[in-house]
């Protein structure tokens, strides 16, 4: 079905979100970052800079780590979301993110959900990696506290423990 | 950061997506991975009044093998191009290219045929369709045409496309089996504009001499150029032939003066990088050489 939403209409979005039918109103300029806090309520998509760049709003669709700002809500129906609050049940860490803690991979967070999805999708994909590959990874994420010797570290040891090593 | 208000089209069919642009033209914006229309909608240096979204258009994200062409969709994404044995295989130089279009992150959305329309001048797909001699297939409502790549970029963000038109794919020709190619940028930080790019496609004879060069520059100028290298046919491929190219290279071109660079920093980048691809492509030539006999 074609889809066609004026300026200031608000369109009725449904998808799923860390695995649970969601819905909310948007219109067609809503970004997806807003639309997950201010709709939806999912306050783990952290908005850093807004064009793309600083990969704090990082999500997964469809397994995929990609930006949340630079897409809009409309163009999200029936989208597969995962967001940081998906990846483990509440009051429980995941590897990647048991890992995080012990190398203290983070200071102030801020940037850290975002990277958690984006090392989710990229072990996912090699889960033998280099460290160079790692940090490439990592050069779509912007972190002003660690100096990312951390972040790296803790990915290269979550990779390790996921295969079993 | 939030873009104006704006009307959204999400068309079933590449014919309805086409008649929406010819009735809106100049006030529309095509939009596919968002990658680049995102962020110049965000921070409102684009102020469409209709954006059309063909990133669900069936038909558009296909990599195919055609005769002695490749065709790749315009809604292809970076990440399925980087990962396609056809890539890999029929079009080494975007293969090695890839990696170097923005990040990992922006690659998982961001589209083929996104970053040639938007045609920035630093942008390494576009160099890629200069360098391998590729065409857009351009089609509006009434009318297909095909632009070759090395026509179709006018200067920065600016392409020969009509505003009616849509670029709906490109069609590369395939690498011949024993031709080497290059790829080579520098940037202030990885995956950030190039402030200088080169790549290079070539071919040897038996005797190791070039049988054919293709060599182009990205970042220098604003848009991507080919150097015309038909001079240095028939030389042998060592690395007196590289200097002597990387030079004429840097003589040739009529670099960018920006905050980003000086035109000298260009210039002296763009001698460094063609010297290094044209060796390293002449390498990767003598090695699938070896590897044939």
């Amino acid at each position: 079905m074609s889809v066609r939403v004026a300026p200031e209409q608000k369109q009725r979005i449904t998808l799923t979100v860390n695995g649970k039918v969601r819905s909310g109103l948007a219109e067609p300029r809503m970004l997806l970052t807003d639309f997950l806090r201010h709709e939806l309520q999912v306050f783990g998509v952290h908005v850093g800079c807004e064009h793309g760049v600083c990969g704090a709003c990082t999500i997964l669709v469809a397994g995929r780590a990609v930006r949340s700002c630079t897409r809009y809500a409309v163009q999200m129906e029936g989208a597969d979301i995962t967001t940081v609050e998906g990846l483990a049940d509440p009051g429980t860490l995941n590897v990647l993110q048991q890992a995080f803690v012990r190398h203290h991979a983070l200071q102030c967070g801020f940037c850290t959900a975002g990277i958690l999805l984006s090392a989710t999708h990229f072990l996912a994909k090699n889960n033998a990696p280099s460290e160079a590959e790692v940090r490439d990874m990592l050069s779509g994420h912007i972190c002003r506290c660690t100096g990312y010797v951390g972040i790296v570290a803790a990915i290269m040891d979550a990779a390790g423990t996921l295969r079993g090593g | 950061m939030k873009p104006v208000a704006f009307e959204y089209c999400r068309p079933d069919t590449l014919g309805e997506a086409l008649d929406i642009l010819a009735e809106r033209r100049e006030a529309a914006a095509v939009l596919a991975g968002g990658m680049t229309l995102g962020p110049m909608l965000n921070l409102r240096m684009v102020r469409p009044k209709t954006v059309i979204d063909i990133s669900r258009l069936a038909g558009l994200d296909r990599i195919e093998l055609r005769g002695d062409r490749v065709v790749t969709g315009a809604t292809v994404i970076q990440a399925d191009a980087l990962d396609s044995d056809v890539v890999r295989h029929e079009l080494p130089l975007l293969a090695l290219a890839l990696p170097w279009v923005g990040h990992f992150q922006t690659r998982n959305a961001g589209t083929l045929g996104g970053s040639v329309a938007h045609a920035d001048p630093s942008a390494e797909i576009p160099l890629c369709l200069v360098v391998a001699g590729a065409t857009v297939v351009l089609r509006g409502k009434r009318r297909e045409r095909r632009v070759a790549a090395r026509a179709f970029f006018t200067g920065a963000l600016s392409t020969v496309r009509q505003s009616d038109e849509m670029v709906v794919a490109i069609e590369w020709p395939r690498a011949p089996a024993d031709s080497g190619c290059a790829f080579e940028e520098i940037a202030q930080r990885h995956g950030d504009f190039a402030i200088a790019a080169a790549g290079c496609e070539l071919r040897l004879d038996g005797a190791g001499r070039l049988a054919g060069l293709s060599l182009g520059l990205g970042g220098v100028e604003d848009r991507p150029i080919a150097v015309d290298t038909g001079g240095f046919v028939g030389r042998p491929a060592d690395a007196a032939a590289a200097k002597a190219i990387a030079l004429y290279a840097a003589q040739s071109v009529d670099p960018m003066d920006d905050r980003g660079a000086s035109a000298d920093y260009r210039r002296a980048l763009s001698q460094v990088l063609a010297e290094r691809v044209v060796l390293r492509a002449a390498e990767a030539a003598r090695q699938k050489g070896a590897v044939a006999r």
